[in-house]
């Protein structure tokens, strides 16, 4: 069976220069970066090389503020619970948005277990916070505002500019997640006065369990994975060289108008999926929005009377990949909190599918795809 | 008919040997098999350990290894609303339901056949050990499985034709020893897998210890039928008719025998204690039920037949003779020998040879046409 893939969001398949770059590296080099010895240097050089790249993509100003880490996860783990840590006695105040990702939302509910009070920004229907909420949210002993660059499950776009000028005044550090974002939005933490900025070198075509977290010169904090003096001691462990070099390679290969080309790219087949689902006579809804104010690759659909588990299984027995929220350790799918936070307890919340689109998916996927939507539809409609 | 390989079997896998077993069966026969995990318990309700992520993981790997997909699906809300409710309302009404009955019509052959309908299933298999037997005219009629120690009808008893007419056994003539041995061979991770024991979402925990979670325990008076009082008990719910332990009564009394429940009324509160397993107070030769539910029709044996039936589960039928009330919404069961602990809202399942005709709830015992206070 041909099967399509539709859950770039989720993970990306490796690019084949990607992986080209790591067995280059794993068969030359395998030298631990801190060793003083030759095979050290060698390693090193590599990891200095690809900070370098990965530093100049989002406009850091030195390199040494990307720290490598296990992947967007842990970045967002380091710089919620370490900033927590670090400036408890200035303030105990955290702000945040109600559609984050787990991996920001976690670790705010364990800081509220340990005194710290937590602010979460409501979204609009269309996904988005209000400046305004955030305005009046920030306070004196508010350390850290964390918001997501774009939306893992409908795509929205925070104005991560404007919450940047709003932040920059006041004593709070701002965090962004821009996972799902890397690698697709223009990303410059100077000019939008980031602070602190996890990503996941999975979601760009690069391997797994890799990431950074940007952390600007001035932010103290001690390491959350504590040992070695590695990443000049802020995140303990032997670093993963041939994984480091194919992340960068992978952002190597992202220059501005292989970016502009792929946006295009995704958008124009979300478009078409749009236009054809309609063509087709099904009857469905778009999460939030698919204009410029979403990220080009993620598309929510509300397929009205669908149950999303049996959507899904039936896509998967034909062959296509799609999400809908995230799964529980029992395998079944959790109410999407994202969802809710947009529409309340609306049957949009268990009727929702995730289409997420990449850069080898083409025209011809997308007419099969809608052609077996509109089979199953009819199918589970009749039964 | 479609050839196996295009006939679609949706497999309800539960994480334990038996349905492992099935999936394996069916897929070596050729179906396209998928395999589907039923969460109908979120164990965040309770706090008692539960081991359904643990479940899960045993599909996922045995699924992988025989070479077929699997999904998970919440039935958590149809199980709450069609199942725990009707259990929880038994207790309140002082009786004993049994929720695995309930369970196979509301939401094994219900919520899950519908499920697997949409999924384009030509059949559901479960892991149960029973049999069907067709009629040529299409009419199923449910039989023993062939394992004596194992036969599941007795949950099965209340499904319908429509419950029945897609669903596969795969292992009810089989042995348990059997069905180990393929799995053993097939190297299926659950191959030594413990089988499960009690009410589905319970598991093994502390049953009067659940119950009190969504239950109000009311304490009330342990006596005998003669007014004496023996003690105090910590809420009716947690005590079935013909139960011993945990009574916390010595010996002594006219027979120094231990003590049993043979009594509880409802409305004063009132547990009964009789000395002896044969206390006089246990037994009963008539019951009559409700809910009655026959798997095949049943209209060539009239208002009055003799065949057998069971009171619980894992327990030998014994003869009786059903007989029906005027419009066949009830029935009388009269015992050809007495029969000790029958217990109001425990299914009465009929038989007739291997085949299993069906069975209706218990609602009130009685010995020598006066009513036992069992409620």
């Amino acid at each position: 069976m041909e099967r399509i893939y539709l859950d770039n969001a989720a993970t990306t398949p490796m690019d084949p220069a990607v992986i080209d770059r790591m067995t280059a590296v794993m068969k030359t080099v395998f030298g631990n970066a801190s060793s003083v010895n030759s095979f050290g240097r060698e390693a090193r050089a590599i990891l200095d090389e690809s900070r370098h790249t990965i530093a100049q993509s989002i406009n850091a100003a030195r390199d040494d503020e990307i720290v490598f880490t296990s992947g967007g996860t842990e970045s967002d783990n380091t710089a919620i619970i370490q900033t927590a840590l670090a400036r408890q006695r200035e303030g105990r105040h955290i702000i945040t948005t109600a559609v984050e990702h787990e991996a920001v939302l976690k670790p705010m509910q364990y800081l509220e277990q340990h005194g710290f009070e937590v602010t979460y920004l409501p979204v609009d229907e269309c996904g988005m916070i209000r400046l305004a909420d955030l305005r009046a949210a920030l306070r004196d002993d508010t350390i850290l505002v964390s918001v997501m660059t774009g939306n893992n499950e409908v795509g929205a776009r925070m104005p991560i500019h404007e919450i940047g000028e709003l932040v920059a005044p006041t004593n709070a550090w701002f965090h962004t997640d821009a996972v799902q974002a890397y690698g697709l939005l223009d990303i410059d933490v100077q000019r939008d006065h980031i602070d602190l900025l996890a990503t996941s070198a999975h979601k760009l075509n690069g391997p797994k369990f890799m990431g950074f977290l940007y952390r600007r010169t001035g932010l103290n904090f001690p390491p959350l994975i504590k040992g070695g003096e590695q990443e000049l001691d802020r995140r303990a462990g032997t670093e993963n060289i041939p994984a480091i070099a194919g992340f960068a390679k992978a952002v190597a290969l992202l220059d501005p108008d292989t970016k502009r080309a792929r946006c295009e790219h995704e958008q124009a087949l979300k478009e078409s999926l749009i236009t054809k689902l309609t063509d087709a006579g099904i009857d469905f809804e778009v999460n939030g929005g698919h204009g410029e104010d979403y990220l080009p690759h993620v598309l929510s659909i509300w397929f009205k009377g669908v149950p999303n588990d049996a959507l899904i299984t039936n896509l998967d027995l034909a062959g296509i990949a799609v999400a809908a929220g995230s799964a529980c350790t029992a395998g079944s799918l959790e109410p999407s909190h994202v969802l809710r936070a947009m529409y309340g307890d609306s049957p949009r919340v268990t009727e929702t599918i995730r289409f997420s689109f990449g850069p080898l998916n083409t025209e011809a996927e997308i007419n099969t795809v809608v052609q077996e939507v509109a089979k199953i539809i009819n199918r589970m409609k009749r039964g | 008919m479609k050839d196996k390989q295009h006939t679609r079997v949706v497999v309800g896998m539960s994480g334990g040997v038996d349905s492992s077993v099935v999936a394996y069966l069916l897929k070596q026969e050729g179906y396209d098999v998928v395999g589907v995990f039923m969460k109908n318990w979120d164990e965040k309700k309770d706090s008692g350990v539960c081991t359904v992520a643990e479940d899960y993981e045993d599909v996922a790997k045995v699924a992988n290894k025989i070479g077929i997909p699997y999904y998970s699906v919440n039935f958590e809300k149809e199980y709450w609303d069609r199942v725990f409710t009707y259990f929880l309302d038994e207790y309140k009404r002082g009786r004993t339901p049994n929720p695995d009955v309930m369970c196979n019509p509301k939401i094994k052959f219900n919520a899950f056949l519908d499920y697997a309908l949409k999924l384009d299933a030509d059949y559901i298999a479960m892991g149960h050990y029973a049999q069907t037997r067709r009629d040529p005219d299409g009419t199923v009629h449910l039989l023993r499985g062939a394992d004596p120690n194992k036969d599941q009808t007795y949950f099965l008893s209340q499904l319908t034709q429509h419950h029945l007419e897609r669903a596969l056994f795969p292992i009810g003539g089989m042995l348990k020893s059997k069905v180990r041995q393929i799995a053993e061979e097939a190297g299926l991770a659950t191959a030594h897998k413990k089988d499960s024991t009690g009410v589905c979402f319970i598991g093994e925990r502390n049953f009067g210890k659940f119950l009190s979670e969504f239950l109000p325990a009311q304490p009330g008076k342990i006596m005998t039928f003669d007014g004496e009082v023996k003690g105090e008990h910590h809420g009716l719910m947690n005590y079935t008719i013909g139960q011993r332990r945990g009574l916390g009564i010595g010996g002594n009394g006219t027979s120094n025998e231990p003590w049993f429940v043979v009594g509880k009324d409802l409305s004063k509160n009132i547990l009964y204690v009789g000395q002896g397993y044969n206390n006089e107070g246990l037994f009963a030769d008539k019951l009559d039920a409700s809910k009655l539910n026959f798997i095949a029709p049943i209209d060539d044996r009239g208002d009055e037949f003799h065949c057998t039936a069971k009171i619980r589960y894992r327990q030998k039928d014994d003869g009786v003779t059903v007989r029906f009330n005027a419009d066949h919404t009830k029935v009388d069961v009269l015992f050809d020998n007495p029969t000790r602990a029958v217990t109001p809202g425990q299914e009465v399942v009929f038989y007739d040879g291997e085949e299993c005709l069906g069975s209706g709830t218990i609602d009130h015992a009685y010995w020598k046409g006066e009513l036992r206070q069992y409620v």
